[in-house]
């Protein structure tokens, strides 16, 4: 297949878009007291935001059936507020609480939940790409019709893992649809600085595999490519590689200058000017779909559902010390009959 | 009671698991077509086709990646290594992903299956081909690790494995796979993980071992018993979790322990088997516990140097007679 640029809006009608608005609303409110919460302690280690790059997730995501699979990196917050899940079990989470998606095992890299199928945020660059394969290679197995999606920063691209995860996934024709979320800088590092090429959808080439790149600060945009890239995968079990070009507002983690070090002020202001939401909004706005007491009442409505997890969060206890030894193994085997036949042993 | 080799016995256990569940599937290099790398898996291509007994590029990062997936989402894969000295370049998958993504999921997510392939030296492979991983796997909680050193111990534990809900090693050995050993076929077998087996009973010394050392130990003992000197062979079979009540109880009545390995000294199962004997019968000890393993070196290609780098009988004997203050 021939690159592709994507820019047609797919037809959605309003209450969709708002949805997304409201879901990147969400996704922004949330993590902007991510980082008061990192300030004060109540939330530690590492923590990475997804501030400006919400369309990527929420676009995608939106496309998806309950049945699929969504698999991630450590910049997980968005995309699993995206999927449905929890804001008061994630931000729980956050704050080391039993009360936890992962019963703060895991923290802010580490978000999990069988309920929709969000197989982990993961925290070794690239090694949640050989995972998605799987899923995929498993969907087949089974003669399903699910998708696996996976989110990618663009540094993933220059690892073996990624490599020998879409090669498999273009040999053996898995449903798998790659999401690289080209957000300019792997750390501290330009794209330029790291890829010998710099249209890094490209990369696809290599394994003769469906591919496209997409502007990643317009939500519909986002939706529409990986609309195509879905119901390629589904019905043709065909893996699709798409770039999606965004840009990260926030610093790397919470220790890392928003600007100053690898990257300019100008540039950071140049590129706040396409806000993903701020993108939605005018277009919402534009086309008469909504006023600004509206977008307010909007964003006061998310912005209590963030308070409400802050404060579930606070109140909800430390996990007991018991815990540290619980869940390292299962002591189960694959049915009761070789249960029995161990014990008899 | 029928005997087969090593080889056939793991083959057994791989097709009668795959015949019972399946969601069981073998994938590795050259498991299919070739119909394995050490054959394995001969066989099972033919019996139940190319979806379930799958050929892989050169790619164990990869295809170890392509294993933790499809076991997070309900499959039971058996994930083949050509050697486990290939396995390093899978290691992330290995620890990163497999072991620790129950804990890191909050119990959500556990990860039935199975990496395994030959352990160990054979003959002159040289630096590359020739290493023991055991003390680095075991080394990983949220795994665990068997060491089969016999045919029928290698189907009991490998069909033990694939039942468990955890990611589990299967060690292997190159040098095994000819030999030869009873193995009924009348009965399933399903050997605990976690039991040592006490191979032989003496009084005189305890040797504490496991994989393809049990089988040394066993010669040993048919020398030692040659000159009136009768002694314990613990089995391990399974490194991770470790039996330890098997090792103490031995060692109490004997009074006098060596553990020998196939790997390098620093850091090795032994000395793990040493510090629990330290601590459980430190008042048992008749003589200071001797550790026999490979030399501390990459292991070299000419057959003298080899020979003098790993551990054997001879090496072992001797250490036998050092703990008892025969020589």
């Amino acid at each position: 297949m021939a690159k592709k640029k994507t820019d047609s809006h797919a037809p959605a009608d309003v209450e969709t878009r708002r949805e997304l608005l409201r879901s990147m609303l969400l996704q922004r409110r949330f993590e902007e007291r991510c980082a008061e919460a990192y300030a004060l302690g109540k939330i530690g280690g590492f923590c990475h935001l997804y501030i400006g790059q919400e369309a990527t997730g929420t676009g995608a995501i939106s496309v998806l059936r309950p049945d699929d699979y969504v698999i991630t990196t450590y910049r997980d917050h968005g995309q699993a507020l995206a999927r449905g899940m929890s804001p008061r079990a994630i931000m729980a989470e956050l704050f080391g609480k039993i009360d936890g998606v992962v019963r703060g095992k895991g923290g802010s890299m580490h978000l999990f939940d069988r309920n929709v199928n969000f197989l982990g945020g993961h925290g070794i660059v690239g090694g949640h790409v050989p995972i998605a394969t799987g899923v995929g290679f498993a969907i087949k197995y089974r003669g399903g019709d699910q998708v696996c999606l996976c989110f990618m920063g663009e540094s993933v691209v220059n690892t073996g893992a990624f490599h020998e995860a879409l090669n498999m996934a273009a040999l053996w024709k898995l449903p798998v649809v790659y999401i690289i979320e080209n957000n300019r800088y792997g750390m501290g590092t330009a794209l330029e600085r790291a890829s010998s090429i710099h249209d890094i959808y490209n990369r696809a080439a290599s394994y003769d595999m469906p591919r496209g790149v997409v502007d990643g600060q317009d939500v519909m945009t986002v939706r529409a490519a990986v609309q195509e890239a879905i119901d390629r995968a589904r019905t043709e079990s065909i893996p699709t590689l798409l770039e999606v070009r965004t840009y990260r507002f926030m610093g790397h983690s919470m220790s890392d200058a928003v600007s100053g070090t690898y990257r300019t002020k100008e540039e950071l202001e140049e590129y706040l000017k396409r806000d993903p939401i701020i993108v939605m909004r005018t277009q919402l706005q534009q086309e008469g779909q909504l006023t600004d007491d509206e977008f307010t009442k909007l964003d006061e409505e998310v912005k209590a559902v963030v308070q409400d997890a802050w404060d579930f969060a606070e109140q909800s206890p430390e996990p007991p010390v018991e815990a540290l030894f619980e869940d390292v193994l299962v002591d189960t085997t694959s049915d009761a009959h070789a249960e029995a036949a161990v014990a008899a042993d | 009671m029928p005997v087969i080799t090593y080889r056939d016995a793991l083959n057994q256990a791989l097709r009668e698991e795959m015949q019972r569940d399946d969601r069981v599937f073998l994938m590795g290099e050259e498991v299919a077509v070739y119909q394995g790398a050490y054959k394995v898996s001969k066989g099972l291509l033919q019996e139940f086709g190319e979806m379930r007994v799958v050929d892989t590029p050169i790619t164990e990062l990869g295809f170890a990646g392509v294993g933790v997936g499809a076991a997070m989402v309900g499959l039971r894969p058996v994930i083949e290594f050509m050697t486990w000295n290939f396995a390093l370049l899978a290691i992330d998958q290995v620890v990163n992903s497999a072991a620790k993504m129950l804990y890191m999921s909050g119990g959500q997510y556990n990860m039935p299956m199975v990496f395994r392939g030959p352990n160990g030296a054979a003959l002159q492979l040289s630096a590359q081909h020739s290493q023991a991983w055991e003390s680095w796997l075991a080394h990983i909680p949220g795994l665990k690790v068997v060491a089969p050193g016999t045919p029928y111990d290698a189907k009991g534990l490998l069909k033990s494995a694939i039942r468990d809900d955890n990611p589990v090693i299967v060690l292997e050995g190159e040098m095994l796979y000819n030999t030869k050993g009873e193995v009924p076929d009348n009965e399933e077998i399903v050997i605990p993980i976690g039991k040592a087996e006490l191979k032989r009973e003496g009084e005189h010394a305890s040797i504490i071992t496991h994989g393809k050392m049990a089988l040394t130990a066993m010669q040993v003992a048919d020398q030692l018993a040659k000159q009136g000197i009768n002694i314990d062979v613990v089995d391990l079979r399974t490194i991770r979790p470790m039996d330890v009540e098997a090792i103490t109880t031995s060692v109490r009545k004997t009074n006098r322990a060596v553990v020998l390995e196939e790997g390098w000294e620093i850091c090795g199962v032994g000395a793990q088997v040493v510090d629990y004997i330290q601590r459980e019968c430190f008042d048992d000890l008749d003589a200071p516990v001797v550790r026999v393993h490979q030399a501390d070196v990459p292991m070299p290609y000419a057959k003298n140097l080899e020979r003098a780098a790993k551990p054997d009988a001879a090496k072992a004997i001797a250490a036998v007679k050092k703990v008892m203050y025969l020589e």
